[in-house]
């Protein structure tokens, strides 16, 4: 096989792989080179897709428990975790083989091994047969996603002490689970144990959990995993963690300095964030720029210091999101290809897929506030939606901020069942600088949760209409 | 069948139009050539007239819109009137056992054909409460998509122009922001055509000036006998018009240059005498041209400029009426002027400017001081073709012909 390329693609998650398809499709040859063996990254692999399969088939056992009863449906249920665990490994199995086609089908080839950049355009990877295959490609993407935030003073082992990827993968149902950071990540997986029959208690070292999202739903969030069973200890930071002959003995301290104590635990799970994977790649010996936080610097058309090479996606900065890679690979591959790509950063949707999902886009009321921005706000909560009471899932509210003076969409918010569906429609009105009126005036079908959103456009100029 | 209303073919230098209004609804049933719309050019309106008989089908393109020649409009759903048509909308007979029945208002842009970018729903709804159309402003959506907020900031700044009542009077000592005691309109497209013609024949030509006055007292004489006579006979008046208009033929005809005109490196000299006058309007100056008016007598040419005067106040001049020309009359006197130093209608290389015929003492012969009827005349003309020895030359035969019409008569 030729071993020079237009793109080579260093990396095979949502980022890697979308860049080589889109490559394909524009005339240009690539390779996509990934270390794992199986293409996907992160998300396909040990991230997103297995955590959805586990946060499903859960809540399906949580609702046959508790939810059946009252909707007049008797039954007993039995957890099989080994085959559920079975059905998430299906799962990703099958999407990962998918990728493997779609390079395939975009004339794109698929190289497992590990990359390093020598020299601008020149890339070694070593093979799995340890053997060095030399490639010359015109352009290189570095598209290497992120790793687990390593915790100081705690070693993961993926037994007891894990990261997501090991809490993917337990065992057994643990019976207490200590969750070290109240992100989505740790809240993901904190609720499907939870859901499972763990104890579980979540760490956070700030004073709220999911930072970042919009502090009223975060509350309001926070309350009804509370409700679920969720233990909260916020403002608190972990300093070590022993094993004992009864599982870990975590010590955690006040964030702002204080009396230590401990917790006892059978699994703790370290989420506390990812860092860029920027290491490895040689980057240092030919000069490509990173930021204090080890993240590729990069121009707004993805574009390092170094002549020929790009990087997009969690190796970059923004938001470490499978489909902000996918924006950037398109619009990275397009520049490339001397079209014009951009990402619009300020309509890229995130998901928090608990029950309720939380759904975000734009800008919080925090964010606006501190820019000094004038706003309207626009609130319905589930309660009064029809269809959340036919499928008896009432939690949560939608909140859309318009602009005070343009109505302009600034940021849509929504806590319930099935946000992270409803959020496309906030991000295409966001992107086409709809207003709330013109989300109001959008006919939505009845009976759906989505007539929640509009009845929330409607709230931003006072005209609510069913509560 | 459905027939496509199109903009028709305005003349040679005509591209485009404005859709001033609609003179039909949807569903309205029109006769063949009935006129069903205006389109406002650069310089008149046009009817466009029903291609057949048949009730209005579609309306595709909104008063304001900009059209291109040949564009469509919307469609007319071809049948007989009064006959049983495709759509009950349509019909008269339905409609007959109510006779007296509100017109529904026709949906405005309820249906954008698809050509037209899709309006958003709160931009549909403001600009429907406040007609404003979205084409009068300015998106700053994605490719120029007009945002509710868009309509907003214009309707703002259209109140700020139009304060329902007077703003109190308040003495400002310093330097204050004028915004908000100015009012701004887009310029009309006839506006504009003069502002850019203008400008572009003061940038053209080498424009100058001459003066020089005319004793009126010969013209208004005859003017006095005869003007009941050669009403009766002509059906028209008897005005000064006629008269200076053959006193310019009859001074270009001694000065050819100034008939002539510049086109790249020649000199085109003109053997016809189409003389274009000078019509104020509400809306602007429009410059209708009398064509061969040296072979037209006092009455004709009197025939067509009261034609011109009646049909450019009502917008009805076609645009052929307004093109060519080989030298123009202005006459500023109406409004009182007594002297001015008229802009050449480019690419013509003079004009005549009227002005007010005043009483003023005069030095007779023998040293006699007499109270004469005197207006002064001025000639611009482009001096790259015309030399001042000619320009005056010009001026001075104008003013011998109205001072001693006879010579009009003798050609002397």
């Amino acid at each position: 096989m030729a071993d020079s390329f237009d793109v080579a693609v260093i990396g095979g998650g949502p980022g890697g792989y979308n860049a080589a398809i889109r490559a394909g499709q524009l005339g240009l040859t690539s390779a996509c080179i990934d270390k794992r063996g199986a293409f996907g990254g992160t998300c396909l692999n040990v991230g997103c897709i297995p955590s959805k399969a586990l946060l499903h088939a859960s809540h399906l056992f949580d609702e046959a428990r508790n939810e059946f009863p009252k909707l007049g449906i008797k039954a007993t249920v039995e957890l099989d975790l080994p085959g559920m665990m079975a059905h998430k490994t299906k799962v990703v199995g099958e999407l990962t083989k998918g990728v493997e086609f779609l390079l395939k089908k975009a004339k794109s080839e698929a190289i497992v091994g590990e990359a390093r950049i020598t020299a601008p355009g020149k890339i070694d990877v070593k093979l799995k047969d340890g053997a060095t295959r030399s490639l010359t490609a015109k352009n290189i993407v570095i598209a290497t996603g992120s790793d687990v935030a390593p915790l100081p003073g705690v070693t993961v082992d993926e037994d007891t002490i894990v990261s997501s990827t090991g809490a993917l993968s337990l065992k057994t149902v643990p019976k207490r689970l200590l969750v070290v950071g109240g992100g989505y990540i740790g809240l993901e997986l904190g609720s499907v144990w939870r859901r499972l029959g763990s104890e579980v208690t979540v760490v956070e070292f700030l004073d709220r959990i999911t930072p970042g999202l919009d502090g009223e739903i975060g509350k309001n969030f926070q309350r009804i995993l509370g409700k679920q069973g969720i233990k909260f200890q916020l403002s608190t930071k972990v300093v070590g963690v022993e094993k004992t002959s009864a599982g870990l003995s975590v010590t955690v301290e006040p964030a702002a300095g204080g009396a230590q104590s401990k917790i006892d635990t059978d699994i703790m799970l370290v989420s506390i964030g990812r860092i860029a994977y920027s290491d490895k790649l040689g980057l240092a010996d030919i000069g490509v720029a990173l930021d204090s936080r080890g993240r590729v610097t990069t121009d707004a058309y993805y574009k390092t210091n170094v002549p020929g090479i790009w990087a997009i996606g969690d190796v970059r900065e923004g938001p470490m999101l499978a489909h902000k890679a996918e924006d950037e690979a398109v619009a990275c591959i397009e520049n490339i290809a001397g079209r014009a790509g951009h990402v619009n950063y300020d309509a890229i949707p995130a998901v928090v897929y608990t029950a309720p999902e939380v759904a975000s886009v734009g800008k919080t009321e925090e964010e606006l506030k501190a820019a000094g921005v004038a706003y309207k706000t626009g609130k319905f909560p589930f309660t009064a939606n029809a269809r959340a009471k036919t499928i008896a899932a009432t939690d949560g509210f939608a909140k859309i901020i318009a602009d005070a003076k343009t109505d302009r969409v600034l940021g849509v918010h929504i806590l319930g069942a099935n946000a992270g569906e409803m959020i496309a429609e906030c991000a295409l009105a966001i992107e086409f600088g709809a207003s709330s009126e013109d989300i109001a005036r959008t006919s939505h079908p009845h009976p759906t949760l989505s007539e929640a959103i509009r009845q929330s456009a409607m709230g931003v100029e006072g005209w609510t209409m069913q509560m | 069948m459905s027939i496509e209303i199109k903009v028709p073919a305005m003349g040679e230098s005509v591209t485009e139009a404005t859709v001033a209004r609609w003179f039909k609804k949807e569903g309205e049933i029109v006769k063949r050539d009935e006129p069903i719309l205006e389109l406002e050019t650069d310089k008149v309106t046009v009817e466009v007239p029903a291609p057949a008989d048949g009730a209005i089908e579609s309306i595709s393109v909104q008063a304001g819109s900009t059209v291109q020649v040949g564009s469509v409009l919307g469609a007319i759903a071809e049948g007989k009137s009064g006959s049983v048509s495709a759509t009950p909308a349509s019909n008269p007979q339905a409609a007959s056992p109510k006779p007296v029945e509100t017109p529904k208002p026709a949906p405005i842009a309820a249906a954008p054909a698809a050509a037209q970018p899709a309006v958003m729903p709160s931009v549909r709804r403001i600009s429907e409460e406040s007609g404003l159309s979205p084409a009068q402003v300015s998106g700053s959506g994605r490719d120029g998509q007009v945002l509710k907020g868009d309509m907003l900031a214009a309707l703002e700044a259209r109140s700020v122009q139009r304060p329902l009542a007077p703003a109190p009077v308040t003495l400002h000592s310093g330097p204050r922001a004028n915004a908000a005691r100015e009012e701004r309109v887009t310029m009309s497209r006839l506006r504009k055509t003069i502002a850019v013609r203008l400008k572009e024949s003061q940038n053209t030509a080498a424009q100058l000036t001459t003066f020089n006055e005319v004793d009126m007292s010969a013209v208004m004489a005859l003017r006095a006998e005869y003007k009941d006579s050669f009403e009766k006979k002509h059906g028209v008046r008897l005005g000064f018009m006629g008269f200076f208009v053959k006193a310019c033929i009859a001074a270009l005809k001694e000065i050819p240059n100034v008939n002539a005109e510049i086109e790249g490196d020649d000199i085109v000299y003109k053997n016809y005498y189409d003389i274009g006058i000078a019509v104020s309007t509400e809306k602007g100056l429009v410059v209708p041209v009398v064509r061969d008016a040296d072979k037209l007598s006092i009455a004709g040419i009197e025939a067509a400029i009261t034609d011109f005067g009646t049909r450019a106040r009502d917008g009805k001049l076609k645009l052929d009426e307004l093109q060519g020309g080989t030298f123009s009359i202005t006459n500023g006197g109406v409004f009182g002027s007594l002297m001015s130093t008229p802009i050449l209608n480019s690419p013509q290389s003079g004009i005549l400017g009227m002005h007010k015929i005043q009483q003023r003492p005069m030095v007779a012969d023998g040293g006699k001081i007499e109270a004469r009827p005197m207006m002064y005349l001025a000639l611009s003309y482009d001096h790259r073709l015309v030399d001042g020895r000619e320009a005056v030359t010009f001026l001075v035969h104008v003013k011998e012909n109205l001072e001693d019409p006879q010579r009009l008569l003798l050609d002397v």
